[in-house]
């Protein structure tokens, strides 16, 4: 039981599953799964779908913050790939043909991984704050985006575009396999080879990698890189999803939700250790409290502080420190036995 | 110096126990400490010295048992609590901020104000006077981390003694020291004591024990052992006290020296003019295969910067580096490793552990980065479980995290690491700091064994016995200067003392 509790899983699933749990009991159909056709249907399969542009990218901020940095660029990448793709496909005499829609589709990542590659080169080579680097490109990326679609909203018609977002592959969203694809490819490249391990011991301690011959660079530059691709596709996604490039609003905030999942998830914004399964279990997390927001009818004015207040709840729950100072005060009322823990300024003496 | 009888303990701890997950640090520890003594806390690595301080200091809470200060009895719920008892400490692992400067880190919290602002011109001269105390004088206002570790922990040093406490406790204060700042310490301690000052005192080198303390407590895997007056103790009892074990010392220490290299071939490194500006004057320097090189000198000689500059740790930008023969070039770690060459550095906290990676971990992140990112190690229990033996790492547990391990453990870890890449050559900036007598022992045996065996060693320690012991030729540095290389077989500590002062001995050896 102990050990259930100390794991740092635990606490993530439980809060993603005290969600579903109210969403439930607020209207039972939550979790009612209907089939129509031969395609499946329900708020639960909704979250699955609406949630993979944010998986890509949480995905990506994952792995960047477990090398002690942060990409705040993610959006307006999303916003830049979504516009080249489109802008592609509406110069293209046949914007129905899948060839057509594959060249934009790679065309619009190959340039969000050119920007993260970028972002990449100015953490990792120039030395700028990874703060600093990736907020040059979230204020002039949704310009370069405008730029390339000439100022305004690009919409579009074609089928296999819009498949990606809006289609079905055996009954479920296509969307869904694109979001699985990627956690399981980001989850084999970091955990299969010693990509996640070498990352980690760069966000604990990088001069020690150093000196151990690690190739921290290399690694920090992967990580934006990698973090830029999946933006990418995030940006493809988001403009199947409406058919149009909206420079302004793609992936707007999305790179605080998907921070937010990442910290849902138990990787701590100090770098180090990272958890892919905890990422998920964070997205899902945002999705589900989105659709609450929205079920609920909370009003739009209101819904970021509603927003703003489960996650703090949420947080608090699955902070260690405070576990660790109720249950002291438990035991202090019990006066049963104690476990040695760290009290806080010895965890900073202990530093 | 025993203290009067009729007055209570300053410090009285009854029955400690404090157990972490999977291991019972201490189990029912008494220990008392009484005022105006010095009191040694001795143990092997990883007996609960460090755990014990901390139950006092109130870093860790106790599962049971009970401190009283002054006969009163007190629970500290963290460390200013502990402070403001008057219980000042330097921990074993220095917990200063890099980027403070030094007269911030000696006097944080305590700084020199006028009508409520601070004061930085008097800070800064109080705090040059402490760190005077101690023989040390250096600029206050530079960055704390520019210094060498050895500097720090002076500087840790300074900030306890900057509070009036009743209370001294210092965890191996001296396990990067010099001789010279070891006495200006001890001058300090004397003093402190004569004025009533208890002091508990942790160390490896049993003759700083004998040297300043009155008492000593041992602890043997988180229990209590003894607690005597030193004078009735001698010093091979007082080693199967802590060991559980007879050990016999010098045997366990015999002089590897004594053994001769062949040098016809091509030097494994050669060094011609290494130098870098601000940091080291050029320095020539050969090692042969199989050859142990001892690298001697005082605090701030250059010795930890010629380790780094020849595993390319800093850039040199002078001199040319020569690897059996032909020219090397070695300007980052990596080019270090790929050439088969190890460094461990002295700062271990900084620049060895990855705190919060598993023992395990720690020790194939060499081999792994050697290997590159997509070839992961496969099977790498057999590695791990074949170093973590070899060099006898307590708890032998390899998903334990490193920064769980007691520090000399972790020390051991670190030489795992380097181990496990099978280097040619392998650069030990302290690699015995803070590692107990029978793991010193064995390191060393290590050393020796593995230069038998044909690899390099460069190996540098304030320790000048231990340099001797293992070094087949000794390299003296002095004020950022290679002075002179003499050969280890035939001098005396006394002999290398001499020379590092006055540049002679009464019978040079010189082979430079
Ligand atoms: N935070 C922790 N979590 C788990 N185990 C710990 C922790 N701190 C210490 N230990 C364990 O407690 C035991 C005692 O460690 P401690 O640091 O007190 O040893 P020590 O006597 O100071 O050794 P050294 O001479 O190497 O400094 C060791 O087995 C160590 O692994
Ligand atoms: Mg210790």
């Amino acid at each position: 039981m102990k050990r259930i509790f100390k794991h740092r899983m635990t606490w993530p699933i439980i809060a993603l599953l005290v969600l579903v749990l109210v969403n439930t009991i607020a209207r039972p159909s939550f979790i009612s799964v209907t089939v129509q056709g031969d395609k499946l249907y329900g708020p639960i399969i909704d979250i699955l779908r609406n949630s993979a542009p944010l998986m890509l990218v949480a995905l990506g901020m994952t792995i960047v913050i477990a090398t002690r940095g942060i990409d705040l660029s993610v959006g307006a990448i999303m916003a830049v790939s979504g516009a080249v793709a489109l802008t592609i496909i509406e110069g293209s005499p046949a914007p129905d043909s899948l060839a057509t829609v594959m060249i934009a589709a790679t065309a619009g990542v190959l340039v969000a991984l050119v920007l993260g590659v970028w972002n990449g080169f100015l953490v990792s080579v120039v030395g700028i704050q990874p703060i600093i680097a990736t907020l040059v490109l979230m204020l002039a990326g949704r310009g370069i985006a405008l730029l390339i679609t000439g100022g305004f909203i690009t919409t579009i018609n074609s089928d296999p575009y819009k498949f990606m977002a809006q289609g079905y592959l055996i009954g479920l969203p296509f969307a869904l396999f694109v979001s699985i694809a990627a956690v399981i490819a980001v989850a084999l490249i970091e955990r299969r080879t010693a990509l996640g391990v070498l990352t980690e011991a760069v966000g604990i301690n990088p001069e020690a990698s150093r000196l151990a011959g690690v190739r921290s660079r290399s690694i920090i530059w992967a990580a934006y890189a990698v973090s830029g691709l999946l933006a990418g596709i995030a940006g493809i996604l988001y403009s199947s999803n409406i058919m149009a490039a909206d420079a302004n609003a793609a992936g707007l905030y999305i790179e605080l939700d998907a921070i937010l999942a990442v910290v849902l998830g138990g990787t701590s914004l100090m770098g180090g250790k990272f958890s892919i399964a905890g990422t998920v279990i964070g997205v899902f997390t945002i999705q589900t409290l989105k659709s609450t927001i929205t079920f609920l009818g909370v009003p739009p004015a209101v819904s970021p502080l509603f927003l703003a207040i489960v996650v703090v709840i949420v947080v608090l729950v699955q902070s260690p420190q405070l576990r660790d100072r109720l249950s002291r005060a438990v035991r202090r009322v019990r006066r049963g036995p104690a476990t040695p823990t760290l009290t806080d300024s010895g965890a900073e003496a202990a530093q | 110096m025993t203290a009067d009888s009729e007055v209570p303990p300053v410090v009285e701890m009854r029955g400690i126990t404090i157990e972490f997950p999977g291991v019972k640090a201490l189990e029912g520890v008494d220990f008392t400490l009484r005022a105006g003594e010095v009191h040694s806390l001795m143990g092997e690595n990883g007996a609960g010295k460090s755990t014990l301080i901390k139950a006092l200091t109130g870093v860790y809470t106790i599962a049971s048992g009970t401190i009283a200060v002054s006969g009163v009895e007190r629970t500290f719920r963290g460390t200013a609590d502990a402070q403001a008892a008057g219980i000042s400490t330097v921990y074993q692992e220095v917990n200063l901020c890099g980027n403070l400067s030094v007269g911030e880190n000696i006097m944080l919290g305590h700084e020199s104000r006028v009508a409520g602002r601070i004061d930085w011109r008097s800070t800064h001269r109080e705090a040059a006077r402490h760190l005077e105390n101690l023989g040390v004088q250096i600029d206050t206002r530079s960055l704390l981390s520019s210094h060498s570790i050895a500097l720090q922990q002076l500087v840790a040093i300074s900030r306890a003694m900057v509070t009036d406490s009743k209370v001294l406790v210092l965890d191996e204060p001296t396990s990067s020291l010099d001789r010279s700042e070891v006495e200006q310490l001890f001058g300090v301690m004397r003093d402190l004591r004569d004025r009533g000052v208890a002091i508990l005192f942790v160390t490896h080198f049993l003759d700083q024990v004998y040297e300043i303390s009155d008492r000593l407590t041992v602890l043997r895997n988180g229990k209590l052992v003894a607690e005597h007056p030193v004078s009735e103790v001698p010093r091979a009892e007082l080693i199967s006290l802590m060991i559980g074990r007879e050990l016999d010392e010098l045997q366990a220490l015999s002089r590897a020296s004594v053994r001769t290299v062949d040098r016809t071939d091509a030097p494994v490194l050669s060094a011609t003019q290494l130098g870098r500006k601000g940091s080291l004057n050029p320095v020539d320097v050969d090692v042969y295969e199989g050859e142990v090189i001892g690298i001697a000198g005082l605090l701030g000689s250059g010795r930890t910067e010629l380790a780094r500059l020849l595993y390319g740790a800093d850039r040199a930008d002078t001199g040319r580096l020569e690897m059996h023969g032909r020219p090397a070039r070695i300007t980052t770690p990596r080019n270090a490793i790929d050439n088969r060459i190890a460094f461990s550095s002295e700062d271990r906290r900084a620049e060895g552990i990855i705190g919060d990676l598993t023992v395990a971990e720690n020790i194939v992140l060499g081999l792994q980065a050697k290997r590159g990112w997509l070839r992961k190690v496969r099977n790498p229990e057999r590695v791990v479980a074949e170093y973590m033996d070899a060099l006898g790492v307590t708890p032998a547990d390899p998903h334990r995290l490193i920064r769980e391990l007691s520090g000399g453990n972790q020390q051991k870890v670190l030489l795992a690491r380097w181990l496990a890449t099978a280097p040619q050559l392998i650069i030990l900036d302290e690699p015995t700091r803070g590692i107990d007598i029978g793991a010193k022992a064995d390191i060393q045996r290590k050393v020796a064994e593995l230069s038998n065996a044909g690899l390099s060693v460069v190996f540098i320690s304030s320790e000048l016995e231990e340099v001797l012991r293992i070094s087949q030729r000794v390299v003296v540095m002095r004020d950022r200067h290679k002075i002179g290389e003499l050969a280890s077989n035939d001098i005396e500590v006394a002999d290398l003392v001499d020379f590092i002062a006055h540049d002679t001995i009464k019978k040079p050896e010189s082979v430079a």
